[in-house]
């Protein structure tokens, strides 16, 4: 699997989502599974998924699906 | 296998407590202001229990120094399944006669080190077993003392902390506690000068200083399975003092 399937599912699996959603324009509490509990689920779940610990700063700026992609390319995971 | 952080864990309660937890098995992360001093109580602890116990030294008032412990833990274990915010500072003081930087530094180290030392381990202890938070508060904290009310405020800060944390924490299955000692006989107490160690001795109803082993105990219970239903309590470890 490369690197973009396993963060959208990451992102399926922690939010809950269905497997088909469409996950690549998804916002932080734009969407009603998104709030501020599960997006520390989240994290948890990218953290686990590709095994980096994201800092609390990347944490609170994990925005959008789009920012954890940039994110993560900080932490040497190049999602694209 | 369980996993623990323990900071400020080169001498006093945090050395005790560390003891303790490698005594039951657990493997350790451990934190000390001194690079040299926490190295040779790691390679101790890790000789004379067999577990496995890595380190790292830093001001805990640097949230980096949080955020690399947490690294380390994630790098080496994965999870924390115990996580004792201990390090901290004393320094005495009237209104009026403590230096800004005295005030600074209190707070800087007993209230913001607890706080990035929690924060950045909560999602380490979400992915462990029946994880379990104890800080160390005091009995100033929550009684005031004169002469001290700067370090009671740093310590009344913990107290806010650890309430706190317990509700947000609860529903995700993470326990939050702190112990609240007396005096204990441990290198804080050097700044205190003798008459007034010998006043705190007699507002002591048992009388005697405490020892680091004797709150170490309360806080190795307060993690452990024995106290699974308890959580946002702040217990004193003070052998009846009043001040």
């Amino acid at each position: 699997m490369t690197e973009l399937p396993r963060l959208r599912e990451a992102f399926r699996t922690a939010l809950d989502l269905p497997a088909d959603e469409p996950v690549d324009d998804l916002r932080y509490q734009d969407h009603e599974k998104w709030d501020s509990l599960a997006h520390m689920s989240l994290v948890a779940a990218i953290e686990d998924e590709f095994s980096v610990m994201i800092d609390t700063d990347d944490v609170i700026n994990m925005s959008s699906f789009a920012e954890a992609v940039r994110i993560l390319g900080k932490y040497g995971v190049d999602v694209k | 296998m369980s996993v623990a952080l323990v900071t400020g864990a080169s001498r006093g309660i945090g050395r005790a407590v560390a003891s303790r937890l490698a005594e039951q098995g657990h493997h350790l992360v451990l934190h000390g202001h001194d690079p040299e001093r926490i190295a040779a109580t790691a390679g101790e602890i890790a000789a004379k229990f067999g577990v496995t116990v890595v380190h790292a030294a830093g001001d805990i008032a640097d949230p980096a120094t949080s955020k690399a412990l947490a690294r380390l833990a994630f790098d080496t274990f994965k999870r924390l399944d115990a996580l004792v915010v201990n390090a901290g500072t004393h320094a005495a003081g009237m209104l009026g006669m403590t230096p800004d930087a005295t005030v600074e530094r209190l707070f800087a180290v007993n209230a913001a080190g607890a706080a990035y030392t929690l924060q950045n381990s909560v999602r380490l202890l979400t992915r462990g077993q029946r994880p379990a938070v104890v800080l160390t508060a005091s009995i100033t904290g929550d009684q005031g003392v004169a002469g001290q009310a700067v370090y009671a405020a740093s310590k009344a800060a913990v107290a806010g902390l650890t309430r706190s944390a317990a509700k947000e924490l609860g529903p995700r299955g993470i326990r939050v506690n702190a112990v609240a000692p007396g005096f204990i006989a441990t290198d804080m107490l050097d700044t205190l000068d003798e008459a007034g160690r010998a006043d705190r001795i007699a507002h002591t109803a048992l009388g005697r200083l405490g020892a680091a082993d004797e709150v170490a105990d309360v806080i190795v219970f307060l993690l452990s399975e024995q106290a699974r239903f308890v959580t946002g309590q702040i217990i004193g470890v003070d052998g009846g003092l009043t001040l």
